[in-house]
């Protein structure tokens, strides 16, 4: 059992999430990419900048990571997210889980992306034409 | 206290970090009620979270002088 946590300003990568869950013992990889979206409710999106709270980020992440390996009949988890600008198409975030199965693999890296949208101190802030505004700050 | 702030709190305060005193009766409840006091224009964000030392924390949780709180504006991560 073991996991990953990395918090970055320069681009993930994703074949370093993908070696950090693959085992001999696998029978499935299950890996999430997010990525940046052109637009938010029919507005014009030009970039994001991304912010957090790095010590007590790590150590949501590791929590996620810890619980998935707890919930989950899974060998590994790297999750790993990035910060500052980011353009359209650019990766924020990559969840990479391996396990024997493909349902464990599936149900882990969906509950570690929605958890840490739940729970992980880092906030986005979306640039528009005419204007930037921090994401679900405000009603 | 230190305080750090970030995200839309931090656009409201206009700091990264403040040092606010303890309140009276110390607890993150009594805090809170005096940052929204000194900053009422935090009211308008749609929820504030308080971490204590890099936790999460709750409304009864003690409060003291060598504590780092931090200002948790909704999080949008991923």
């Amino acid at each position: 059992m073991k996991k990953n946590i990395h918090l970055s300003a320069e681009p993930l990568e994703i074949g370093t999430c993908r070696d950090f869950a693959s085992g001999n013992s696998n029978g499935a990889e299950c890996i999430f990419i997010g990525t940046v979206r052109n637009a938010t409710d029919g507005r014009t999106v030009h970039q994001l900048h991304f912010e957090c709270y790095e010590s007590m980020a790590m150590k949501e992440m590791d929590k996620i990571a810890g619980k998935a390996l707890e919930q989950f009949e899974i060998s590994a988890i790297a999750i790993h997210h990035r910060i500052g600008t980011l353009a359209i198409g650019d990766i924020p975030v990559i969840i990479a889980v391996g396990a024997a199965h493909r349902g464990a693999a599936f149900s882990a890296c969906q509950f570690a992306i929605d958890t840490l949208k739940e729970s992980v101190p880092i906030w986005k802030k979306e640039f528009f034409e005419d204007g930037e505004v921090w994401v679900s700050a405000h009603p | 206290m230190k305080v750090l702030i970030f995200g839309a709190a931090r656009d409201i305060i206009g700091k990264r970090e403040l040092d606010f005193p303890l309140p009276t009766n110390p607890s993150v409840k009594s805090f809170r009620e005096n940052i929204f006091k000194e900053f009422p224009e935090l009211k308008k964000l749609n929820a504030l979270a308080f971490a204590v030392n890099e936790e999460y924390a709750n409304d009864d949780d003690v409060l003291k002088n060598q504590d780092v709180v931090a200002l948790i504006p909704p999080v949008s991560g991923g």
